[in-house]
């Protein structure tokens, strides 16, 4: 069968980094390199991020005053819109899978690249598309439906061109995280390497594999549904709209069938950053690391059966909506494990105060709250009142932004040498954390206040005895804003000024630090033998420069 | 670098052009590319599943709707087409033996016999779809049949008035088996780039993992018909 002709020529040992392998801009569009794939999703939804944190500073400047400070009633329902759909689909979602699991899964696993590189560059564009189409659903007049789209108000004739291309979008990028999960599902299973069973893998691994679970299961019956919703606005199919026969209760069960599962795409991955940094930044092997583990499939397959919390008040037959709520109460309980397993791995380690674990510290304060306020909200008789007011928008914000975004920054910083090769400036780093997690608690501890005393969420005027609420959460966002600010402009300065990065900067365990930062374009020469994640013993650091070797033979 | 650590350079020449370079070997290649199609049929499941879904809702909330919206179905083109189908998979399967044997003939023609049967499906498909337009039975509130179809029911049917929002049934209808359709429509497309292939003589016992994917797939397309036939034909 092998003749010289098709025989492979046997690659050298490569010594140029992957940023250097193939120049030019379309060697990075068209790459199959799961790490420039990365790089681009980092580039693409740190745009995404920018576009609705405008749209964000925009909402909280108009809220400066009871009856609008800045836009018409039309255009903030619009702006609070696209806000929600652009963080949510385009940048929350994909944001840490995407961005830094594309770049870190294979690199963790000892692997050349994830098992199907094409399906990663086609998911890829199709998370461009979709981000695309969102930006036409803006130059076209925009939809101003919430990020819900709940019909019948949504699919009413007068809704126009966006609606039809926001649920377009929709379709595109759920594709592009389907895709994203069954690569990473396939690469967990069947690439690992020699001496890394199911339980010898890195958490933030098994935090992807569960996502991707979710992602399969999940994402495609919000794809149908968007597919429905697209063909009833078009051909009044009477399947969601009452006036045709349909049912609109139907849409909102599909829609959280998804979106609920989907707040677990987001915080699963984050979870998993978390439990690196707080291991290799506490210098302890992680803590209960089988609890951590299973508990991600946990709340990967208890996360299904939780859609209902968010149909107390929407006309759910009582007897669902207990079960509901009780399930509800059940699917926090994973969380909570992993949070005091962190907590005990913290304990008695030698806390190391680099940016990534003083983000990860905020969200751990910030987790807590907002994993706490769920359970009002899942409980029946508090999130009757406690529905449609602020205090759920305080509660999914401590959630997403808090945890989510924070943990994405941790996750950045910490893997940033490896990405690009150097060291980003640690004093900016932690002011920005600070920053971030002042301007975050000023922005929406008192949105929680205001939603207990009834200030209810979607309205472009308010009752004027909450100003002073909306006041200081204008004032938080812009520190907010500033934080973040100061977390690109340390980022971006050390590509050029930083102090080039060793392989190992900080002591980490895992297979990605024993190859140069930045890696060459096939990673690793061999495949390596694994050894455990979080097994420090013989790690020590050189000097600043050389950042840490193992010594053998220990 | 010590070469020790090399695979010897034998080894190196027996890598397959079909060979990707993030596998060791072909076996692992087609394992993982087993594995993955499995997850994409997951996920197709739970596509149609939402669709499933409806026609449940809908159908326990108007059961006499279903029933009668049922007898302009033609049970005799849709079990045609089930005996096609499955017909289909049968060559199906049977280009997967062919191709791990490395029998070309036998893989080719048992392609070729897909192709043609999955065709088939879709000309009979064609035929119910104009024969219900040209009635006026289009989906949703596009459903106005006509007085000569009406006269053409059995009596019992006939004797019921037309009951409202008679065109949901035949939304779900046209969605399912239109949703349904594009998948046969891209199964074709699928066996049609594994026939160039194969003319080609890139399948044999050691590369068959293409053939084996596209006929799971395929597999699942008549897998869901199996179910389509008997909820929408056969109430
Ligand atoms: C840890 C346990 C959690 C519980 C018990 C919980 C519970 C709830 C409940 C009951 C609601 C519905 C409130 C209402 O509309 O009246 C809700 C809303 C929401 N939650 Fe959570 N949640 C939890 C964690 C999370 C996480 C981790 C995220 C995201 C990362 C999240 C994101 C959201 C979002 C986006 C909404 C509001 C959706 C909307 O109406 O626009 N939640 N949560
Ligand atoms: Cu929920």
């Amino acid at each position: 069968m092998s003749t010289a002709a098709v025989a492979v020529r046997a690659p050298a040992h490569e010594t140029g980094s992957y940023l250097e392998h193939g120049r030019g801009v379309r060697s990075w569009l068209f790459t199959l390199d799961h790490k420039r794939i990365g790089i681009m999703y980092l580039v693409a939804i740190s745009a995404c991020l920018l576009l609705g944190g405008v749209f964000a500073l925009v909402l909280r400047m108009h809220l400066w005053s009871p009856q609008g400070a800045l836009v018409s009633n039309d255009a903030y329902n619009k702006l609070f819109t696209l806000h929600g759909a652009v963080m949510i689909f385009l940048f929350i979602i994909p944001g840490i899978p995407a961005a830094l699991g594309n770049f870190v899964l294979p690199l963790q696993l000892g692997a050349k690249d994830l098992a199907f590189p094409r399906v990663n560059l086609l998911s890829f564009w199709l998370f461009v598309a979709g981000a695309i189409f969102f930006l036409v659903v803006l130059v076209v007049g925009g939809v101003d439906t919430g990020w819900t789209l709940y019909p019948p108000y949504s699919l009413e004739s007068a809704r126009g061109l966006g609606i039809l291309l926001a649920l377009s979008a929709v379709v595109l990028t759920g594709f592009s995280s389907i895709l994203t999960g069954v690569n990473f599902i396939a690469t967990i299973h069947r690439m690992r390497p020699p001496g890394m069973g199911w339980f010898d893998m890195p958490l933030f691994l098994w935090a992807l594999y569960a996502t991707g679970v979710i992602q399969i299961i999940s994402t495609p019956v919000l794809g149908i549904t968007a597919a429905m919703g697209f063909l009833e606005r078009i051909f009044h199919l009477g399947l969601f709209m009452p006036e045709y026969g349909g049912d609109p209760i139907l849409f909102q069960h599909f829609f959280w069938f998804y979106s609920h599962p989907a707040v677990y795409i987001m915080i699963l991955p984050a979870m998993g950053v978390v439990s690196e940094v707080v291991s290799v930044f506490s210098r302890k092997p992680i803590f209960g690391y089988r609890f951590i583990a299973v508990s991600s499939m946990a709340i990967a397959i208890i996360g299904f059966l939780v859609w209902g919390h968010h149909m107390f008040v929407s006309g759910q037959s009582r007897w669902a909506s207990l079960a509901f709520s009780f399930l509800t109460m059940l699917v926090s309980i994973p969380s909570a494990i992993k949070t005091f397993n962190w907590i005990a791995t913290m304990y008695k380690g030698a806390i190391v105060l680099k940016t990534p674990m003083v983000y990860v510290l905020t969200f751990f304060a910030i987790f807590g709250v907002g994993g706490l306020t769920g359970l009002f909200l899942g409980l029946l008789a508090t999130d009757v009142p406690l529905h449609d007011t602020y205090f759920v928008v305080a509660h999914f914000h401590f959630v997403m932004v808090g945890a989510v975004m924070i943990a994405f920054l941790a996750g950045l910083h910490y893997w940033w040498p490896k990405m690009t090769g150097r060291m980003y400036h640690e004093g900016v780093g932690v002011a920005s954390a600070w920053l971030v997690f002042l301007g975050f608690n000023l922005t929406f501890v008192p949105q929680f206040l205001a939603g207990v005393l009834g200030m209810p969420r979607r309205y472009a005027t308010y009752a004027p005895q909450f100003t002073a609420h909306n006041r200081l959460s204008t004032v938080g966002a812009f520190v907010l804003a500033l934080g973040l600010v100061v977390a690109l402009a340390g980022l971006l300065h050390s590509l050029r000024r930083g102090r080039r990065a060793p392989p190992n900067p900080w002591g980490a365990a895992s297979l990605e630090w024993t190859i140069a930062s930045p890696p060459t374009h096939h990673n690793f020469d061999e495949t390596p033998r694994a050894r455990g994640p979080y097994d420090y013993s013989g790690l020590h650091e050189v000097s600043e420069d050389a950042g840490w070797v193992r010594e053998e033979g220990r | 670098m010590d070469a020790t650590a090399q695979p010897a350079p034998a080894a190196r020449h027996e890598r397959s052009r079909f060979l990707a370079v993030q596998f060791e070997d072909m076996a692992a290649q087609l394992a993982t590319g087993k594995l993955g199609i499995w997850l994409f049929l997951a996920n197709e499941v739970l596509f149609f599943s939402a669709l499933f879904v409806s026609y449940g809702v809908y159908r326990s909330h108007h059961p006499e709707l279903f029933r009668y919206a049922s007898q302009f179905l033609d049970w005799r083109m849709g079990a045609t087409n089930t005996i096609v189908l499955i017909s289909s998979s049968l060559a199906a399967a049977w280009s997967v033996r062919a191709a791990q044997l490395g029998n070309q003939r036998t893989l080719i023609r048992s392609l070729v016999l897909t192709v043609v049967l999955a065709a088939t499906f879709m000309v009979v498909k064609y035929f119910e779809y104009s024969h219900k337009l040209h009635n006026g039975v289009g989906w949703g509130t596009a459903c106005n049949p006509s007085p000569e179809l009406l006269a053409s029911l059995p009596a019992a049917v006939r004797a019921i008035p037309v009951p409202a929002h008679l065109g949901t049934f035949f939304s779900l209808y046209y969605l399912m088996t239109g949703l349904h359709g594009i998948h046969v429509l891209v199964g074709i497309g699928l066996y049609v780039w594994l026939i160039v292939r194969a003319r080609r003589g890139d399948f044999g016992p050691g590369y068959y993992g293409p053939v084996d994917a596209v006929a799971l797939y395929w597999h699942l397309v008549d897998l869901v018909w199996i179910f389509l036939f008997p909820l929408l034909y056969l109430i």
